[in-house]
């Protein structure tokens, strides 16, 4: 594999991977405050299409970007009020999100299938993209790409060495024992939840408004449920999340490195990759099971029911 | 504070069984409050609108043909679902399960376009339904064998059918006096399920659905494997203290679900659709998780959502010629369902009752 190939695959890796960093992310906190949101793919494509549609219709990106996010917390308000205030099935009710996206997405976006815009495009940071080598993989991306690289310094640092990042743990870990300290669970649990949901809508903002600049229907092609099982792979740690999302993306586009050296396989098969994969790595981690039991927030998926 | 809200909720001292049946038809209601609003705000009149959405598609025996076509395969996803959620088997493979069953089927009818016998029929049936159960069995093994999340391991196995399915008809299936469709060939007659009229195509398919409906509820209620099923999902912890085979239940409920969407899949292409094309599914193993939780899991309850979802398909595609809105309507009803489902749902453990007025049933906290 010549060097030129090498360059391009790693700048496509981590441009894939950053919509599975960003979604990742936000469920990684909604988790850590014992919150599972199944409901990621919906948000990402809700806020693919209002990503898309605001910037259709006012012809900023930025204004984009905030209509993704925006989009992506409102549909996580929805998990909230139903999975933290009327404390129903998790499971169920993020399914139902992840159901309702999907339709009203393709609903809203029915007539922007087809349009084109002009997409996010590279920011080359001054010095740093003149690194040779480095400087074009890392340093030559566009600025959602630099963007989640500060999403995940904050997360890290929020949960390694702030009284937030303790205070999200601790309610995950134990609510009944928070709220005897004083911590309001439903307060913390709805932050989270909302964070999860603005990280997943900018995710989707990112797919429709840089990594492809278009919208389709079911464009997130189950990228929320990979970052689902990513979480799971990372064992709940920010770093590793970060690892895994890169490692998928590499995954995701081993088709351009197959065909760069002359295979033939249907794109069809090769789509399968990244489902495969996820499935291998569910297996690895589960056969590791009593580790993967120890690192889960411990009230992970249990709905704090206080007396009222 | 309690004159901000006159209202306190209160946790019912059991859960109500008027609210669980009361629940799904104030969802409905809910639903149709806001499809009406949704009408409003596109410039249609709402009830005008309503009335092409869910009157319209049933005014004539075609449409209820149509939708029994509907109801077959959701109602035998669903059956096959309420197995596996009433132990608490997140199996949400239905629709990969379908796919699978569809695509195996379809592909034995192709091989059997020359055997003309009365036999192929059963045989592709036979097929699909096998290769189904096949599906399901990889995540049946994935979970007891190395604990992998089913939920997640279901759903990679939904993308990876529905590429599998791609990959067939662009390539060793498709049809090769068909032009560039990717779509197979058509299935001879022999390889196809007999009409109940000639003149619609409703065909024997919605009495496998109607079988399941009784094969399951006797399953479920009236032996000993259904009961475990149910120990199990109520409390897992009792279900293995009584000696019950944890790991046997989850092979037999996936494996069970498997079958009857494979059977559901086979069903379609060798129905209504009468080959293989890469829309086999319009998304009915996940809408039978609707279905599921819409009919409270119970078969008699399950069979009226289900009429009920296959008719928000046929409105879907009403409003769609006559209104000219989106069929993907069709989804933003069925999503707006299971929401209003699982919030009126809390009406179920808790209950509101006016400040001040003391009831009995929260002394104990």
């Amino acid at each position: 594999m010549d060097l030129d190939l090498l360059l391009n695959v790693l700048f496509a890796t981590i441009r894939t991977g950053t919509p599975l960093l960003l979604i990742a992310l936000g469920e990684l906190v909604c988790e850590k405050s014992g919150v599972l949101n199944l409901g990621q793919e919906g948000m990402v494509l809700m806020g693919a299409v209002s990503g898309f549609i605001a910037t259709v219709l006012t012809g900023s990106l930025l204004l984009g970007v905030i209509a993704g996010m925006m989009a992506g917390m409102l549909m996580s308000f929805l998990f909230g009020v139903l999975a933290i205030t009327l404390v129903s099935n998790q499971v169920a009710t993020g399914l139902a999100l992840t159901i309702f996206g999907t339709g009203l997405s393709a609903f809203l976006g029915a007539s922007y299938v087809g349009v084109g815009i002009e997409g996010i495009t590279a920011w080359n940071l001054p010095f740093l993209s003149e690194i040779p080598l480095l400087g074009q993989v890392l340093f030559s991306q566009d600025p959602l790409v630099y963007l989640s690289w500060s999403i995940f310094a904050l997360v890290y640092i929020c949960f390694r060495s702030t009284r937030v990042g303790l205070t999200v743990r601790a309610v995950g870990e134990n609510p009944e024992a928070a709220n005897a300290l004083g911590m309001s669970v439903f307060t913390v649990r709805y932050l989270a939840v909302l964070f999860g949901g603005a990280m997943a809508g900018l995710a989707g903002a990112y797919l429709s408004l840089a990594y492809t600049p278009l919208w389709s229907e079911g464009m997130s092609a189950g990228r929320g449920w990979i970052a689902l099982a990513l979480v799971v792979f990372a064992s709940w740690k920010v770093q590793r999340v970060m690892l895994g999302a890169y490692l998928f993306g590499a995954a995701s586009i081993m088709h351009l490195v197959l065909q760069g050296m002359g295979f033939e396989i249907s794109p069809n098969i090769l789509a399968m990759l990244p489902y495969v994969a996820t499935i291998l790595v569910l297996v690895v981690i589960a056969s590791d099971a009593g580790r993967a039991r120890l690192s889960a927030p411990l009230a992970l998926g249990q709905p704090y029911r206080p007396q009222w | 504070m309690s004159f901000l809200m006159p209202l306190r909720i209160e946790n019912r001292a059991s859960d109500s069984q008027v609210m669980a049946v009361l629940s799904p038809l104030m969802a409905m209601i809910l639903t149709l409050v806001t499809g009406a609003a949704v009408f409003a705000s596109l410039g249609h009149a709402p009830g005008e609108a309503l009335y092409t959405f869910f009157i319209l598609p049933l005014s004539d025996v075609y449409g209820w043909t149509e939708l029994g076509v509907k109801v077959a395969p959701l109602l035998l996803c669903a059956m096959g679902l309420m197995v596996c959620f009433k132990a608490k088997i997140w199996n949400i493979g239905a629709e990969g399960q379908f796919i699978i069953g569809a695509l195996g089927g379809g592909y034995l009818a192709l091989e059997l376009a020359a055997f003309e016998s009365a036999w192929a029929l059963p045989l592709v049936l036979f097929f699909g339904a096998s290769c189904g159960l096949a599906w399901a069995a990889l995540a049946a093994f994935l979970k007891t064998r190395f604990a992998a999340n089913e939920i997640l391991t279901t759903i990679m196995l939904n993308y990876i059918a529905l590429n599998l399915l791609l990959f067939a008809v662009h390539g060793p299936l498709k049809d090769p006096d068909g032009y560039s469709f990717p779509e197979s060939a058509l299935f001879s007659d022999f390889t196809m399920l007999p009409l109940i009229s000639e003149d619609y195509r409703l065909n024997i398919s919605v009495f496998f659905a109607l079988a399941a409906v009784a094969i399951i509820w006797t399953l479920m209620a009236r032996t000993f494997i259904g009961f475990q099923i149910s120990v199990l999902g109520e409390d897992a912890s009792a279900a293995r203290f009584a000696g019950f085979k944890e790991k046997r239940l989850v092979w037999f409920s996936l494996l069970v679900c498997g079958a009857l969407a494979g059977l559901a899949g086979v069903s379609e292409v060798s129905g209504p659709i009468g080959q293989l094309n890469p829309y086999v599914s319009p998304g009915y193993g996940y809408t039978a998780i609707i279905v599921v939780f819409l009919g409270r899991m119970h078969p008699l309850g399950m069979v009226g959502a289900s009429m009920l979802l296959a008719l928000t398909y046929m409105g879907g595609e009403m409003v769609q010629m006559d209104l000219s809105l989106p069929k993907s309507i069709t989804g933003l009803f069925q999503g707006m369902l299971l929401f209003y489902l699982l919030a009126c749902d809390f009406l179920i453990g808790y209950r509101f009752v006016a400040r001040g007025h003391l009831t009995g049933a929260s002394d104990g906290s």
